[in-house]
């Protein structure tokens, strides 16, 4: 079996990391040497079939002497504690005192650049990184290069890895206003986020069908919005949990409060916020999108999104802005009236973008950058969605760079659209900057997005939808596209992974016919 | 919704200049599916007869009680009804285990005390198996001072008290309350089945005897074991231990040992349902060829075996020794009267490459009419398995290949579209054989959206035939094929969406109301994720309690 070696046209990297000693002999006997089976593949990568094997009892991660962490580091030394016991999975400490004998070590060095370097070799193993963020998805690329023997005994193959993700934002994206997620579940992705190297968890927190997010500012929101008053809502704590579970593995929470419409749930606790809808010349007791006429409107959006951006410290924030429906506002005589009287016609899209333009300004001034859904951007297209035509998102990609914008692409990656068959593979063969364009359009954009909208979707089958579906959507954010191109190569290293998923007590589903050495132990 | 594509567009500047010229967007409030409470409550499947009333009982968990009727021919030796009354107490009262032990108290005016159930007939059948002509009908009152569930038999009384425990609702105070009920229950169809596929993915004892559990909460009576097939071997077999020795993903982690079989069979049987093998020959049989040398037909390439292998080879007399053996071990292993012998999809190509079999074709006669072959071996087989006193069911393209079947057969159809399957169920049915539907309930294909509805509208009586005919049609069942199920996806996949078919198979032929199933099926889908199963939600909505097992 021959170790896994870069395509051609790079040039190969010394096999030789900072640190490594002179190579200890090779065993006589010949092992079983796996390829390098790491998702999402690494950007560079050697390895060979020397291993060496790892003793728990033996085994730690050490901060380098000349790291700028040091132990203290929360992000890290939680990390290291995370890592340990998925590298070794059956492992329970039994002595107290062990021997502290360097089998394999890691430690952080000083930064060099802004991608991680990991190279084992004999003895150690060391990992350098700009930032602890670099740092986790090294830790993450280590502990998939462990393997266990059929005795159980741990390897690592010598090894020299330097990495750097393709796009800086990828992300996924809950829903958990169609279906509640209990904190537990929302958790539990997090951590598979991590192992697919996800580092933003876009939290589609509210929406028409209810509002589970506790306000501090406006409790009555989720007191009358939610399923439930007590137990289908996120308290303050809930939030501050997620933000902290996400941070330690280096993911970001991106908040979606979106307006005007989808907030038929806003409405339950906050009166005259959505515009009542008329039936001829009288209210017909339905509510249509948030009601951009009144004042209130914009006093509230600022007081709700002044605490929403105080309890999410992300610097972006989403606003939504899309399927907003103008049929009850086009029947309801206060909003006509305003219409004229800002000169609008009866072009109501401009009354959307003057609601989305105060919105924009109110989220500036609190020093967050907004993200909207396309919609914002164009409304003719929305319009073929409605009619079903195939959606072609290169043009769409092509059209808003030229404008400027910077993108994050999740057309392709609506995963709740589910199908029979091996669907993984669409995701993968993905290509964000296929697109007629310049290089500067190219770099506007910055990343992709997986979405799970929820309505077919809460805790009993999330996790298998979205494991390891949204993986094949990680490795095209990650990887160095020219590397990753088969999907037929993809094909056995992601079923490799999913089962270290499973090992690690995600409940990913199969990809086709076989097993795991561990199944999945629940129901 | 948002259900169409988009992109999130990261806006530095907001300019309205993309807002000019822009068309209405003339679309009507979108209306969605909000589950309301159904005059019938959450009863699912729903039963024959019901009739409500707004008179209602409460239950305390600490003096209600299910007992043995002082006419009941079953007592308290009776496991299988004991078991059941546990059972269901703990789901009515939601795992209150500890106050099953405290001391009964005197009953208020308003609460209901006790569940009588009375086995009618002298032969309770209580230490029997079900089998297909099985009595499971039932009658249940609900009145003070007393509920009394009435069945001649036990598979009837154990229906009767998922239906009892489906009346049952909690009030705003959280207090069980039930309304004074008359039901007169029994199956439309007897023969009520959901198949599972532990070859393609070894399904873990423990998802078996879950789904197992949730056929009950469905009225459902038949687990089609579709135990082995070409990717694995997981039967231990006594007989041929090498079966699975070589043939499973693995000798030790995946198998089903005989004492994993009994304690499926015995687990089914307290819940009603019959346990069907299936041992399809003869294709879908790659794993058997490990752990039996010679079974399998070498396939050649030119003159030279091509180290490949073929379906089961028809021309030796050791392939019908080894077929003798085996279901003389498989007809002791499993009770149920049926063995599901398969019999579907048998590749012609490697027997057509092979001298040897070219050369027995000659000799039958058989020209190059291969399905010949294939009746030649089914017919053999057939024999074997009839010295054994079991029935057997088979695949339907037994019956389309002309094969020569015992008058009490059983054709399972699944192949074609809505008009080939009912054309199939007519060829089948006005050939006098017994038969039984699947086509339409291929539960291991998904798509997006609510599927259930689609698997809710197909009837399998829905065909041209004469009334004999449609008496013929003992059932169907959902199958859940597993290239893409194993433990960790199967029983969200399978549930509610099974639940469409059990209703269909078990109540009237005319409720077909979709709205009003919807609704008492979104009750019904919460009652079994309160009951730890994470069965899938059907649209937008919640449950009070959302699945904890995450």
């Amino acid at each position: 079996l021959a170790p896994h070696r870069p395509p051609r046209d790079r040039p190969t990297p010394p096999l030789r990391g900072p640190g490594c000693r002179p190579r200890a002999p090779l065993r006589r006997c010949p092992r079983y040497i796996p390829p390098l089976r790491v998702w999402p593949m690494p950007q560079i990568s050697a390895s060979s079939p020397e291993q060496y094997p790892l003793n728990p009892e033996a085994f730690y991660f050490e901060y380098g002497r000349q790291s700028e962490a040091q132990p203290g580091c929360s992000v890290l030394d939680a990390a290291f504690k995370r890592y340990f016991s998925l590298i070794f999975p059956d492992y329970f400490p039994v002595t107290k005192n062990f021997e502290l004998f360097h089998d394999i070590l890691i430690f952080l060095d000083v930064p060099i650049s802004l991608k991680y370097n990991l190279s084992v070799c004999a003895g150690q193993a060391s990992l350098k990184a700009e930032t602890v963020w670099g740092a986790l998805r090294g830790l993450e690329t280590f502990s998939q290069l462990v393997y266990q023997d059929d005795f159980g005994s741990f390897f690592v193959n010598k090894t020299d890895i330097e990495d750097f993700p393709r796009f800086q934002f990828r992300g996924i994206l809950l829903d958990t206003s169609r279906h509640y997620l209990p904190v537990q579940a929302i958790l539990k992705t997090l951590d598979a986020m991590a192992y697919s190297k996800f580092n933003v968890f876009h939290w589609h927190i509210v929406d028409d069908p209810s509002f589970p997010y506790q306000s501090q500012t406006f409790p009555d929101l989720s007191a009358k919005g939610a399923f439930h008053p007590m137990t289908h809502i996120y308290t303050q704590t809930d939030v501050q949990r997620v933000i902290s579970y996400a941070r330690l593995r280096g993911i970001r929470v991106l908040p979606e409060f979106d307006s005007p419409g989808h907030t038929q749930s806003w409405g339950k606790g906050q009166s005259d916020l959505l515009t009542p809808c008329y039936k001829g010349g009288t209210p017909s007791g339905a509510f249509g999108p948030v009601n951009p006429t009144l004042p209130s409107t914009y006093q509230f959006i600022a007081r709700l999104f002044k605490e929403v951006s105080s309890v999410f410290p992300d610097s972006y924030i989403h606003l939504g802005g899309d399927e907003v429906n103008f049929f009850c506002w086009k029947s309801n005589p206060d909003v006509r009236a305003f219409m004229q009287k800002m000169g609008f016609g009866t072009d109501f899209t401009k009354l959307e973008a003057f609601y989305m333009e105060s919105i924009v300004n109110i989220t500036s001034t609190l020093n967050k950058t907004a993200i909207v859904w396309q919609d914002v951007f164009d409304y003719h297209e929305l319009l073929h969605i409605w009619k079903g035509v195939p959606y072609d998102y290169t043009k769409e990609l092509s059209r808003i760079t030229k404008a400027g914008k910077r993108v994050v692409l999740a057309a392709p990656w609506y995963i709740n659209h589910i199908a029979y068959g091996q669907d993984w593979r669409k995701s993968y063969t993905v290509q964000p900057l296929n697109f007629s364009g310049t290089e500067e359009q190219k770099k506007l954009v910055i990343g992709g997005e997986v979405c799970m909208w929820g309505e077919y979707v809460d805790a009993t089958n999330l996790t298998p939808r979205l494991w390891p579906r949204a993986s094949a959507a990680a490795e095209r954010l990650w990887s160095d596209e020219k590397q990753t191109s088969s999907v037929e190569k993809a094909f056995p290293r992601l079923q490799d992974f999913r089962c270290k998923l499973l090992r690690r007590g995600i409940q990913a589903e199969p990809l086709y016919v076989g097993h795991c050495r561990h199944e999945y132990q629940g129901i | 919704m948002l259900t169409c594509l988009k992109f999130v567009v990261l806006l530095l500047l907001l300019s309205s200049r993309s807002c000019d010229g822009l068309q209405f967007n003339d679309i009507d409030e979108e209306v969605e599916l909000v589950a309301q409470s159904s005059r019938y409550g959450s009863l699912w499947p729903l039963p024959q007869k019901v009739q409500l009333s707004d008179v209602s009982f409460k239950l305390t968990t600490s003096s209600f009680r299910i007992v043995d009727a002082k006419e009941s021919s079953a007592g308290p030796s009776c496991s299988l009804l004991q078991n059941a009354y546990r059972r269901y107490y703990d789901y009515i009262f939601e795992n209150a285990k500890k106050s099953w032990q405290a001391k009964g108290k005197r009953t208020g005016p308003s609460e209901l005390g006790e569940l009588q159930v009375w086995i009618t007939s002298a032969d309770s059948e209580c230490d029997g198996y079900p089998s297909v002509t099985s009595d499971e009908s039932y009658e249940l009152t609900v009145n003070q001072p007393f509920a009394v569930l009435k069945a001649p038999k036990v598979w009837g009384a154990l229906h009767g008290l998922e239906t009892f425990s489906q009346l049952v609702y909690k009030d705003e105070f959280g207090t069980k309350n039930i309304n004074q009920t008359t039901i007169s229950d029994f199956p439309r169809f007897a023969h009520r089945g959901i198949l599972l596929d532990s070859s393609r993915h070894f399904l873990p004892i423990k998802v078996i005897l879950a789904n197992l559990e949730t056929m009950a909460m469905n009225k459902f009576n038949v687990f089609h074991w579709h135990i082995v097939d070409d990717q694995s071997f997981p039967y231990l077999s006594r007989t041929f231990p090498q079966l699975s020795q070589k043939g499973a993903y693995h000798p030790y982690t995946h198998v089903y040992t005989p004492a994993d079989v009994k304690m499926v069979i015995e687990f089914a049987r307290l819940r009603g349902i019959r346990v069907v093998p299936e041992y399809d020959t003869p294709g879908h049989t790659q794993s058997w060829g490990k752990g039996q040398a010679d079974l399998l037909t070498p396939c050649y390439a030119g003159s030279k075996p091509s180290g490949a292998f073929g379906p089961v080879n028809p021309i030796l007399n050791t392939t019908y020794d080894f077929m003798t053996q085996f279901f003389k071990e498989i007809s002791t292993v499993f009770p149920d009267a049926y063995i599901h012998l398969g019999g579907d999809e048998v590749d012609f190509t490697c027997w057509k490459s092979n001298p040897d079999i070219q050369k027995f074709m000659e000799q039958q006669g058989f020209g190059q009419d291969y399905s010949k072959l294939e009746s030649f071996y089914i017919q053999k087989l057939l024999n074997i398995v009839s010295t054994t006193n079991k029935g057997y069911m088979i695949w339907q393209e037994v019956f389309d290949n002309g094969v020569k079947l015992k008058p009490d057969t059983v054709i399972h159809v699944w192949k074609g579209n809505a008009q080939q399957y009912k054309n199939e169920m007519a060829n089948v049915t006005s050939s006098g054989y017994q038969t039984l539907l699947s086509t339409p309930w291929y539960l291991n294909r998904i798509s997006y959206g609510q599927d259930w509805q689609g698997f809710y509208k197909a009837d399998p009586q829905d065909f041209k035939g004469t009334e004999e005919q449609k008496k013929l049609v003992i059932g169907g069942e959902a199958c859940l094929w597993g290239e893409y199920v194993d433990a960790t996806n199967l029983t969200p996949r399978l549930w509610p969406r099974a639940s469409a078919v059990a209703e269909r198979l078990w109540s009237a032929k005319d409720v077909t109301d979709i709205s009003d199933a919807f609704n008492r099926l979104s009750a019904h889908r919460c009652r079994m994720v309160e009951r730890d199963i994470p069965a899938e939600p059907l649209f937008s909505s919640y449950c009070p309690h959302e699945y904890k097992g995450v």
